[in-house]
């Protein structure tokens, strides 16, 4: 394999972009050609978000062809259902086990799947699928919003990554109050998938 | 994965930029001194990036003619100057546009248009390399955010060796994409600029001088497409000689990536071609095609040449009136698409699909539901929590009146549950478009929305029109001081400049009634009763109005600090699904359901929840509490 592409989808707010920061300059620092797209404007409100993460030895095309992502990584349950079909055979797929219900949900006659639908969805597609109770262990920690920290754990262990390259670029993008706090998500991710 | 690519060295003098950061880093090296733009995805982040470097002067002007006119005027004044926009802002812009390219300036003048093929968020598309050929300029596109770089140096050379504007066109996904790019601490230093040139034969536009510069626009495009020969921008990568590809933009990117054998002749200058150029690559290949976005713009022209494009017998596309032949006429491409269109063009053997291995049947003992993407609950970008448009377009619903809408975060008045909004076109459309409906004898009263910033861009025009030609238009000014569909940009009412510089807030109100308009309100926009009144007593007055609803974007930093999350209080509420009607993302259908009605009661997610009360306002149990109840709730 000359190349990885990394998937990653959210809501508007959820952290999905600094993520895919932090995935891109680790790409760099790993010594690959990489490549960042994201889809700025209107989809930032309170939309879906994704972003896509490419590291090779030369990377043409910033989209990830649908059907061509190895690795998905998905902030939000139903967003993992809705770019599934993103992924190739056999590719990795974490998700961060947290509803946000659309308003389509609250305000309309939708219904938001439930678990099974959710390992249906990818059961024909990879046995691959990690979980991980993002929010809930970053909550535990004391703040929410370092969920997407902890999936960046997770995912790091996922690939079989030693954590130091990982936190250097993290602790580089986090004002040095949170740098403890990003430490601790970052650990917790990992052993969430042990 | 085996590979390195980039060595240490590399890692220390290339940056990670977006093609807007590169933009604004390439225009800095270029030496701009003076840039003006309008925001727009995605083109918004290129002056906010270029405001930050030292020895420009960056400004958001009201709208891309100013913006357009504003440069041209640095570059009379013999400074290098750039204006940016999106695609349909030269739609604005382009009468600007078309006199500068007679004209010619006194220093380089580069127009970044940033098209959005497949509109990620756009009212239409377009492509402007058309505007180049219209227009008789130059234009260039890049592939990456490097080129975006190296190009808007290149536009600031040719713009100067060739007295003329210069279009430069990325698109969405080279704005939007980041890549590895080597930046020069070096900036070119404009010389010192002489007199302000009074030369009226060439900058006084009057039929008599205007007559002299079209053939002289004419004569420079010949000597434009000579240069176009040598220029380093359009360069021929020999590869395999079963396969040419002419390929533009982001274009190339897939071009590579899909055809990895191919020879290329990778054009960074779409307008005007190289004609020999092309001749000379077309005649080294067995096939020839051309790869680009939406239009056929350089297939058009490769053909006139008399250059025979490959085409499959028996082919059905690319007749009049579309010529393009082998891919899509319409949305951008990926590699998906072009690998499709060139599989049935017969381009790529058959074994190159990608067969997605879908197991045909789920393993033994489990049976799993699985559910289409399509089948899913969508999530459409929707009003934010806290959003003071959101009580407007609530009572806008109940008063089913015709509303003619605009560009901004307030077009999602059109999303469920709100639904409130009829028609929407382009900035400043709204309150024309309600007059012209009134002038038809339409029955109904109409009534416009539009936001602040929006209304500074061209709807004042439309609102003196109202006046001036007395229809009965009630115009609802969403006032929340900033321009915030593209991430918060100042403008002429946010007391604030790009560079951040303290500035005259316009007073909206005093203009309203300067234009004409005698019926003015302003009202808190988070009241409900307020808005309410107001308008239902306006529909029963047959004169103009205009209604400025006021409240900062929930977004701003000052408003957030002002969050305070409401709740619902359970035994008070019975499932009755009014406060679902406000379409706000923080109000939840809870799990409960009330006893009697067996509908699911309302919940507030904490993390949502900003406190601007609309739903309280809405509740007829006083279910949820506001936030002064909120504070008495804690205290105890």
């Amino acid at each position: 394999m000359n190349k990885i592409r990394f998937l990653l989808v959210g809501v508007g707010g959820q952290g999905t972009i600094l993520a895919s920061n932090v995935l891109a300059e680790l790409g760099i620092e790993l010594g690959y050609d990489t490549k960042k797209a994201e889809v700025h404007g209107m989809s930032q409100r309170g939309g879906s978000v994704v972003s896509h993460v490419s590291w090779g030895e030369q990377v043409f095309s910033p989209i990830i062809p649908e059907g061509e992502a190895d690795v998905l990584i998905a902030f939000e349950k139903l967003e993992a259902m809705r770019f599934a079909s993103g992924i190739r055979p056999g590719a990795m797929v974490l998700i961060n086990d947290y509803e946000i219900i659309p308003v389509t949900v609250s305000s309309g006659g939708g219904q938001y799947p439930n678990v099974d639908e959710v390992r249906g969805t990818f059961k024909p597609l990879t046995d691959k699928v990690f979980c991980v109770k993002g929010v809930e262990i970053a909550e535990e920690l004391g703040n929410a919003k370092a969920a997407n920290v902890v999936l960046l754990g997770a995912l790091s262990k996922i690939l079989g990554h030693d954590a130091e390259p990982w936190l250097k670029v993290i602790e580089g993008r986090v004002p040095p109050k949170f740098i403890e706090l990003n430490r601790k998500a970052f650990q917790a991710g990992r052993d969430a998938v042990k | 994965m085996a590979m390195p690519a980039i060595t240490e060295e590399e890692k220390l003098v290339k940056r990670f930029l977006s093609g807007n950061e590169a933009l604004a880093r390439g225009a800095w090296e270029a030496g701009v001194e003076v840039a003006s733009g309008y925001p727009g995805t995605p083109s918004t982040e290129i002056l906010e990036n270029l405001a930050k470097m030292p020895g420009v002067y960056a400004e958001w002007a009201p709208n891309e003619k100013v913006a357009l006119d504003v440069a041209i005027g640095a570059a009379y004044a013999g400074k290098r100057a750039l204006a940016t926009m999106k695609h349909v802002g030269v739609n604005v812009a382009a009468d600007s546009l078309f006199y500068a390219a007679f004209t010619g300036m006194e220093a380089g003048l580069v127009i970044v248009s940033a098209d959005d093929p497949s509109m990620h968020s756009s009212q239409n598309e377009q492509d402007n390399r058309n505007y180049a050929k219209f227009a008789r300029i130059p234009c260039l596109d890049p592939a990456d955010s490097q080129e975006a770089k190296d190009m808007m140096l290149a536009g600031f050379e040719i713009s100067e060796k060739f007295d003329t504007p210069v279009l430069l066109r990325p698109t969405t996904r080279v704005c939007h994409t980041s890549a590895l790019v080597e930046a020069s601490p070096d900036r070119y230093q404009t010389p010192k600029p002489g007199k302000y040139p009074r030369n009226h034969a060439k900058y006084v536009m009057v039929p008599a001088n205007a007559k002299h510069r079209h053939p002289a626009a004419e004569a420079r495009l010949e000597k434009l497409a000579a240069y176009a020969e040598e220029c380093p921008l359009n360069r021929v990568e020999m590869r395999g000689t079963e396969l040419g590809i002419i390929a533009n933009g982001i274009a190339y990117q897939y071009a590579r990536e899909v055809f990895p054998e191919a020879s290329v002749l990778k054009l960074g200058m779409s307008y005007p071609l190289p004609q020999h150029k092309i001749r000379d690559f077309a005649a080294q290949v067995d096939k020839v095609i051309v790869l680009e976005e939406l239009d056929p713009f350089i297939e058009e022209q490769v053909l006139l040449m008399g250059i025979e494009l490959y085409k499959p017998d028996d082919w059905e596309g690319g007749v009049y009136p579309h010529f393009k032949s082998i891919f899509p006429l319409t949305g951008e491409l990926n590699p998906k698409i072009v690998r499709t269109h060139a599989l049935r063009a017969g381009l790529l053997p058959e074994d190159t699909a990608v067969q997605p291995e879908v197991a045909s049947a789920p393993a033994a003992g489990i049976s799993l539901p699985v559910i289409l993407a399509e089948d899913l609950p969508n999530r459409p970008p929707v009003l934010c929590p806290g959003c003071p448009h959101r009580s407007t377009f609530y009572i806008l619903h109940k008063l089913k009146r015709p509303i003619n809408g605009d560009i901004g975060c307030y077009t999602l008045g059109v999303v469920p549950p709100l639904s409130a909004m009829d028609t929407c076109g382009c900035m400043g459309a709204s309150t024309g478009v309600a007059h012209g409906g009134y002038m038809a004898g339409d029955s109904e009263r109409h009534i416009a929305v539009i936001g602040d910033s929006t209304f500074f861009h061209t709807g004042i025009q439309a609102l003196m029109n109202v006046a001036y030609n007395q229809s009965n238009v009630i115009t609802i000014i969403m006032d929340n001081r900033i321009t915030s569909m593209t991430g918060q940009q100042e403008n002429p009412a946010s007391g604030m400049t790009l560079q951040g510089k303290a500035a005259h807030e316009v007073d909206i109100e005093a203009l309203v009634r300067a234009l004409g308009i005698k019926r003015v309100k302003r009202v808190e926009a988070y009241d409900v009763d307020a808005i309410e009144s107001t308008l239902k007593e306006w529909l029963k007055i047959d004169e103009p109005a205009v209604l400025i609803t006021d409240h900062a974007c929930a977004l701003l930093p000052e408003e957030r600090k002002k969050y305070l999350p409401l709740e619902v209080v359970e035994d008070d509420c019975n499932g009755c699904t009014l406060c679902f009607r406000i379409g706000c993302p923080a109000i939840i259908k809870s799990d409960k359901l009330d006893e009697k009605t067996q509908r699911p009661l309302a919940e507030i997610d904490p993390l949502l929840c900003t406190g601007c009360e609309i739903c309280a306002q809405v509740c007829p149990r006083d279910a949820i509490l506001f936030r002064d109840q909120m504070v008495e709730l804690k205290m105890q």
